[in-house]
């Protein structure tokens, strides 16, 4: 198959839950994993003759959003009714919006792979709309004997963030998504976890030979789980469709799912996927009018966001690019690191021991940043301690390993297991001697020109101080003493 | 003018309504009668009328993010046909 001489075309539609303490338009609960039907009332089971009001938290967090991501804001914005029958909607429609969207026309910039080069992705719109409830099905939606309704998720805001056709490739499109999540965890307007479903992803990918200016047909891929599974549909998605042209068939438009066992997109269309929404205004909902001052007051409270941090850590610190994108990939990250630089203000040294030592402990206890028990003030401790020369660079990764298990400050750990380093001249003159008088025939080696026996000789000196010594000292002293003899 | 069969058919299929031949035929007549008599709408002239969201001159009605108390579930699933763990049974979908 020569992909080479074809270009995919991929869009995503990404929803993200918001993290509103209640629904949308009602004030149950939003909490995830609660027990089936308990935080349900009569407007989210749609009874009739209730009435939806709209919950002010979300409309912030969707302008919030719109303005991280280069948007205009809406001044007029209305909810429309997107009507179909499923059991998951209580209400057979959905509130959305439809033709007024609250944003629109954005864009996010993402890097490529490798080069440090960067794309900009187009920003088409952001929405509001409320979340389904929730079907379990035993087993398979097509050999399931019934299914289960539970609508606790039924009403729950949700942005829905649609994308211009700008991205070319899986692994670009897996790039958007990290990045677009980045940003929302840094504005603290959704928690994005996609294996909890609470950032969900569909891509709408086409390909056409090099050169053609029209659009190839589009299919549109569903149930992508994690970042690997968007990118791998994306990429099985693009060959599926240039070998269907490579044969000289056509693409037929239809709606595909993602089988993560499989690993391949299986067609979804059955006659129940003929969708005639028929959009037309919530009635039941007022019009939204956002005034300058409003956007101007949310635009005010916006956070720092990664790629300004990215380039605060590399201008005002002179870290790489590459240090900076990996400190300001999380916000928890971010304000660890900038915590700990206050404390120490010598970022380069606190940024290698934070990618270093404790990306390797999380990463082995499999825990995250928030679960780490050193202080900042603890690592400004150690790396003092460091930097005066009391232990050595080899006792403060024990050290650190130590706070890391225990949460203990570093002074009291060197303290409690004597760690201190020794850096008096008579001390370690005295082991130098020791261990030339226990080693007459590595020095008489050393004496024939052998340099292996002078690094014995270090070695014996280190362990006879419990690896305390100070190394430059040992060194120096062994040298002097055996020159004299 | 009556709608045609086709059309009853699609708009039974979005509503998830299985009619009988005999439905069809009445609910063509009926549903055609509906849209002409608002179809008279169409005679009216709009030009220079601002599209409306709402016929209430009310914009931005709002709560604050705050959480009620839910609804008991027994409360929830007692007009619920079939009922199983907790919640709503509903035949196959697809
Ligand atoms: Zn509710």
């Amino acid at each position: 198959m020569s992909r080479s001489k074809y270009e995919a075309v991929i869009g995503l539609e990404v929803h993200v839950e918001l993290k509103t303490n209640s629904k949308a338009f009602c004030g149950c609960a939003t909490s995830f994993g609660a027990e089936p039907n308990t935080n349900v009332c009569p407007i989210c089971l749609g009874m009739p003759g209730t009435l939806p009001v709209l919950n002010r938290q979300m409309v912030e967090y969707a302008i919030k959003t719109g303005l991280a991501l280069n948007c205009r804001i809406a001044e007029f914005c209305k909810f429309d009714r997107k009507n179909y029958y499923y059991p998951d909607l209580p209400k057979n429609y959905q509130i959305s919006q439809y033709d007024l969207p609250i944003a629109i026309g954005g864009k996010l910039d993402i890097e490529i792979e490798g080069d440090g080069a960067s794309k900009t992705i187009g920003i088409t719109r952001v929405h509001m709309e409320e979340d389904a409830g929730k079907l379990v099905h035993q087993g398979n939606i097509m050999t399931t004997p019934y299914s289960l309704v539970d609508l606790n998720r039924a009403g729950t805001p949700l942005l829905e963030i649609v994308s211009e056709p700008d991205m070319s490739s899986g692994a670009e499109a897996r790039r958007y998504v990290e990045k677009l999540r980045a940003i929302l965890l840094f504005l603290e307007v959704s928690d994005c976890k996609m294996e909890e479903g609470s950032l969900r992803c569909d891509a709408n990918i086409s390909v056409r030979p090099n050169g053609q200016t029209k659009l190839g047909t589009k299919a549109e891929i569903k149930n992508m789980n994690s970042f690997r599974a968007l990118e791998r549909a994306v990429e099985y998605e693009i060959d599926r469709q240039i070998k269907i042209l490579e044969e000289g068939g056509t693409i037929i438009q239809d709606t595909r799912t993602w089988d993560e066992v499989q690993q391949i997109t299986l067609s979804m269309r059955s006659k129940e996927e003929a969708h005639d929404y028929r959009y037309f205004p919530d009635p039941d909902l007022m019009p939204l009018k956002i005034d300058q001052a409003w956007t101007e007051r949310v635009r005010a409270s916006l956070p720092e966001l990664p790629d300004q941090a990215c380039l605060r850590l590399v201008e005002e610190y002179n870290l790489s690019q590459y240090d900076a994108a990996l400190l300001t990939a999380t916000k928890d990250g971010l304000e660890y690191f900038d915590a700990c630089v206050r404390q120490y203000p010598q970022p380069k040294v606190v940024a290698n021991w934070i990618m270093g030592e404790l990306a390797r402990l999380l990463n082995q206890n499999n825990m995250e940043i928030k679960d780490c028990r050193i202080t900042p003030h603890a690592l400004s401790q150690l790396l003092t301690l460091l930097e005066k020369g009391t232990i050595s660079g080899k006792i403060a990764k024990k050290v650190f390993e130590e706070m890391f298990q225990t949460g203990a400050l570093p002074d009291k750990i060197i303290e409690e297991q004597g760690l201190v380093q020794i850096s008096d001249e008579a001390g370690i003159l005295a082991i130098v001697k020791e261990v030339i008088n226990a080693n007459p025939k590595v020095v008489d080696d050393f004496k024939n020109g052998k340099g292996k026996a002078a690094g014995f000789l270090v070695g014996q000196v280190m362990k006879a101080s419990k690896g305390k010594a100070n190394p430059e000292i040992a060194n120096r002293l062994l040298n002097e003493e055996l020159s004299r003899l | 003018m009556a709608l045609t069969i086709k059309e009853v058919e699609h708009v039974a299929l979005l509503a998830r309504l299985n009619l009988s031949p005999g439905e069809k035929e009445l609910f063509a007549q009926q549903l055609g009668a509906i849209l002409e008599y608002f179809g008279r709408l169409n005679h009216l002239s709009t030009d220079g009328v601002e599209p409306l969201a709402h016929v209430l001159p009310l914009a931005n009605v709002m709560r604050d993010d705050e959480i009620w108390t839910p609804l008991d579930k027994e409360d929830i699933l007692a007009n619920a046909p079939l009922e199983e763990e907790g919640q709503f049974r509903v035949p196959r979908i697809v």
